[in-house]
């Protein structure tokens, strides 16, 4: 901002990208103003379009319906398609013994993590890729149960110092992804400013149901195996979405035919415009997917400006 | 008390909203005296504050109107009825007039009461009204300024952590 080269506008909402038949390539983006209802038009040689998994793709799906019925990109027919998440909401934790002379200070910035171990080497399981945990140890609060007690002074001071040490691990997983997982245009329904909003229709499958036996019970086996007492499973259900890891409906590929976008993020059928957050994932892995969009994104601005610098863009 | 205190979605997810001239509709102020020597019955002034000196009777007030289904306010209320009741038929006095030991006896009963129930209760079933006291009670109390800093050890800021610190009996819980 300091060197003027810089401007931040907000209460934007970039309603599409506009597309130049001619030149094959991006020109500019649309833009709403929130406040105002106003429309206004931004040029630029290179878009980066970043607006979060499921909004870049309904940029795309609303940019060149001219052209493309379903929008810049769609002409693969995975446009909005493969859309994925995180599967998670289940585990197992219990009551570790002893080390009643031990406490904590301060605030844990992190937890434990047991990277995945399935379906890698030898190992085979009945179905695809795999899962890690999250997990943490702490001495029970105020909140916990005191069976032997009711009410009074004496129930107050016990509530008072810290209880037994309780660990808990929680499993998240790979989703697949599902072609009919897809997201589209709601035509029958807008949002304040007359735009239509998503449709999202997507399910976890077989292939995740089976994951999470293991998920469960190998959390049960691992804290059995280290010595905790009383450990219990829990599933609190799942439904895609729920990991706020969306990724996928705009993924890259090799092949136009199959892919939105090539392998340095370009939409094929405009190679200036260059998604890079979640919506180009292939697969979801089990890990949190942040740090691999900002190494994709560094990657294609890298890609972007040698291209630029060629003339190719 | 382990799992989820009643009504506490709508408390996190939306805060509670009335200020104090509102509440006094919900509980008039004889309820609220009531449901604070309840409260301090449950977790009294020992050689730190009590449920009172944190004004838990307020807390419910504010509680039980804003993030209480109807069907729980309804439990509630009633229960402050059946409470009353059962005090008198088994001391023969009003709860105020109990000394602190014919309280803490008297609610020893009905809290053991309240186990059983909620033991044998159908998922579906309304939960017991001194479930809802009690679970009210040390959530406001160990929440509240003088529960956190006073009856338990609270830092704002500690800065650093460190995971493994000698710990000996009396040493109080972190806030």
């Amino acid at each position: 901002m300091a060197t003027g080269n810089l401007t931040l506008r907000p209460f934007s909402i970039v309603t599409k990208i506009l597309y130049d038949k001619d030149t094959k390539k991006a020109k500019g983006v649309e833009v709403l103003d929130s406040e105002t209802n106003k429309t206004y038009e931004y040029f630029a040689k290179v878009i980066f379009l970043n607006a979060s998994t499921l909004n870049s793709t309904w940029i795309l799906m609303n940019s060149a319906t001219d052209i493309w019925d379903g929008g810049l990109g769609s002409s693969s027919g995975e446009l909005g398609h493969n859309l994925m998440d995180h599967h998670f909401r289940l585990g197992a934790s219990g009551r570790m013994e002893g080390f009643e002379d031990k406490y904590y200070f301060g605030r844990r910035p992190t937890g434990i993590y047991i990277p995945r171990f399935r379906n890698i080497g030898n190992d085979k399981r009945d179905y695809l890729r795999g899962f890690g945990y999250q997990g943490a140890a702490s001495r029970e609060g105020w909140g916990r149960n005191i069976a032997e007690m009711n009410i009074g002074a004496d129930f107050k001071e016990a509530l008072c110092e810290p209880g037994a040490w309780t660990m808990g691990i929680t499993a998240f997983g790979e989703t697949l992804p599902y072609h009919e997982n897809k997201v589209s245009l709601d035509k029958t329904k807008k949002d304040k400013w007359g735009l239509n909003v998503l449709a999202i229709d997507a399910e976890i499958k077989e292939n995740e149901l089976k994951m999470r036996k293991d998920m469960m019970e190998d959390a049960k086996e691992m804290l059995e195996n280290s010595g905790l007492k009383n450990v219990k499973t829990f599933d609190n259900g799942y439904a895609l979405g729920q990991g706020i890891h969306e990724m996928g409906t705009a993924r890259m590929g090799l092949d136009p035919k199959t892919s939105v976008l090539n392998k340095f993020n370009q939409v094929w059928d405009a190679p200036n415009v260059f998604v890079t957050d979640g919506s180009a994932m292939t697969s979801a892995a089990c890990q949190n997917p942040s740090l691999t969009y900002m190494a994709i994104t560094a990657r294609a601005v890298d890609h972007a400006f040698s291209e630029l610098k060629k003339g190719n863009i | 008390m382990g799992g989820t205190i009643i009504g506490s979605s709508i408390f996190l997810e939306y805060g509670c909203h009335s200020n104090t001239q509102q509440t006094a509709d919900f509980f008039d102020k004889s309820t609220t005296d009531l449901l604070n020597e309840i409260a301090e019955t449950i977790l009294p002034k020992t050689n730190t504050p009590g449920a009172k000196d944190a004004k838990v009777g307020e807390f419910m007030n504010v509680m039980v109107k804003d993030c209480y289904t109807k069907a729980d306010q309804d439990v509630f209320k009633a229960g402050i009825q059946s409470l009353e009741k059962g005090c008198k038929l088994k001391t023969g006095k009003n709860f105020m007039d109990c000394s602190l030991e014919e309280r803490t006896s008297y609610l020893s009963f009905v809290d053991a009461e309240q186990k059983a129930y909620t033991v044998a209760k159908a998922v579906e079933d309304p939960a017991h009204y001194f479930r809802m006291m009690k679970e009210l009670t040390l959530l406001g109390f160990f929440t509240s300024e003088v529960g956190a800093t006073k009856a338990l050890r609270y830092i704002e800021t500690p800065g650093s952590y460190n995971g493994n610190l000698p710990y000996k009996k009396g040493d109080r819980a972190w806030a």
